[in-house]
């Protein structure tokens, strides 16, 4: 069996002390192997940004363990989780945090900079991510002259250059018109179809629909999780006889 | 009547026999809602009692292609610029089921209802795959489209059954039985 890319192993989190304690997760227990894409869905307040924020290295779980590539965050000093979070995660927000001043391959190309990858390499791999998510003829442009669902494309390139094999999206569809988002999903099944591995927060159902397997979170306890889908071919039942 | 006005409609193209009326009524509803012959006939028959569609004269008196006439034409027509009513709603099994549900006792309704959201979110990936692995064929993506909201609005009108029940807290709960043994030979022999 490949190795999975992400491992949370009983995790808790709880904000506070005393009365005044909240457990946002508790004892949750979740594996993603590449080339998966797993949906966490749940209301607001049920742990689902708590979860993910988790698998990023951007929040640490009071108790339990989270792994990335078999390597357990808990355990790496400030610098090395800095690394490791800009080499092997990418994220995408509901803002998309992109910069204004940069163009679309500038933007792209930060996080590899950041790392050290010479400019000339880094811009080559940005055009290319570019490339895979149809926006190569506009790397040149600012965001601000970009729609909305262009602009979730560059978030997309910039979340997955490099070698990265972790994707986490928060609600990435965010205020996208319905076409354009299962296009921004579209592309995030067909990023772990290549072999990454892929977290998606949501609300909406639908998009949960895109996943391998749908996570339901409430108050912070898994509560059910669906099994990959059988055949395609046995929900369409022949009612013909 | 959706497959009156189907029929209608695709030989308001051309007339066509009744096993082609079968598979191009499939072809373009993506298979979803296969339509046996007998019905295609019936159908047919019907159509052809109220002046809507004719047969022609063929080499065969047993094989005959169908053509649409005037009247037909007219009522294809008055279907597109007519709204689908919504009075009468086809029975929904699953409303029905929570309505009864939570006036049963014994019955756990969040069991109940946590079931039923995992199996549509379920049915939902299905209907994702097969739209991602679909080809471009308009027809059939509006169908599974049409699928795909109507399962989502399930699940969210479920998780909204679910935050009522806990705003309601009706009566006191009951030992709670599983859904699946309400209907026991103990039950039966009371009846």
């Amino acid at each position: 069996m490949t190795h999975p890319v992400l491992r949370l192993r009983e995790v808790t989190r709880v904000h506070g002390k005393g009365d005044a304690e909240v457990h946002a997760l508790c004892g949750v227990s979740l594996t993603v192997a590449p080339g998966e894409l797993i949906a966490v869905m749940g209301p607001s307040g049920s742990g689902k940004s708590t979860l993910l924020n988790l698998a990023g290295g951007l929040d640490s779980p009071t108790t339990g363990e989270v792994l990335v590539e078999d390597v357990v965050l808990g355990g790496l000093s400030r610098r090395e989780l800095a690394q490791l979070r800009r080499r092997s995660i990418g994220y995408v927000f509901q803002d998309l945090n992109l910069i204004p001043g940069l163009t679309a391959a500038e933007n792209v190309m930060l996080p590899r900079e950041l790392d050290g990858v010479p400019a000339r390499t880094a811009r080559a791999e940005a055009v290319a991510g570019l490339a895979q998510v149809d926006m190569a003829e506009l790397a040149d442009r600012f965001p601000d002259d970009m729609s909305g669902g262009q602009q979730q494309r560059v978030a997309i390139a910039r979340a997955l250059v490099g070698d990265r094999r972790l994707v986490l999206a928060d609600e990435p569809t965010g205020a996208l018109d319905s076409e354009t988002g299962e296009a921004v999903l579209r592309l995030l099944r067909g990023r772990c179809d290549a072999g990454a591995a892929g977290v998606l927060v949501t609300h909406e159902a639908r998009h949960a629909g895109w996943a391998d397997r749908v996570v339901l979170l409430r108050d912070g306890v898994m509560i059910d999780e669906t099994h990959p889908p059988p055949a395609v071919e046995s929900l369409l039942a022949d009612n013909s006889s | 009547m959706s497959i009156r006005h189907g029929l209608l409609t695709l030989l308001d193209q051309q007339p066509m026999y009744g096993y082609q009326l079968r598979l191009e009524f499939e072809a373009s509803t993506g298979s979803t809602w296969p339509l046996n012959v007998g019905q295609v006939y019936t159908t047919l028959a019907r159509l052809e009692r109220d002046g809507l569609v004719e047969a022609v004269d063929g080499e065969q008196e047993s094989q005959r292609p169908y053509r649409i006439t005037d009247a037909g034409r007219a009522e294809v027509k008055a279907w597109f610029a007519t709204p689908v009513s919504r009075e009468n709603p086809p029975r929904d099994e699953l409303a029905i089921k929570l309505a009864l549900a939570v006036n049963t006792p014994g019955i756990d309704v969040h069991a109940v209802i946590q079931a039923q959201r995992t199996a549509t979110v379920q049915a939902l990936q299905q209907y994702t795959r097969l739209k991602n692995t679909s080809d471009d064929d308009l027809s059939w993506l509006l169908v599974i489209d049409s699928l795909i909201f109507a399962a989502e609005a399930e699940v969210r009108w479920l998780d909204h059954c679910e935050t009522r029940l806990a705003r309601h807290r009706v009566r006191p709960s009951r030992p709670a039985v599983p859904a699946d043994t309400t209907d026991t030979a103990d039950t039966a022999v009371r009846r």
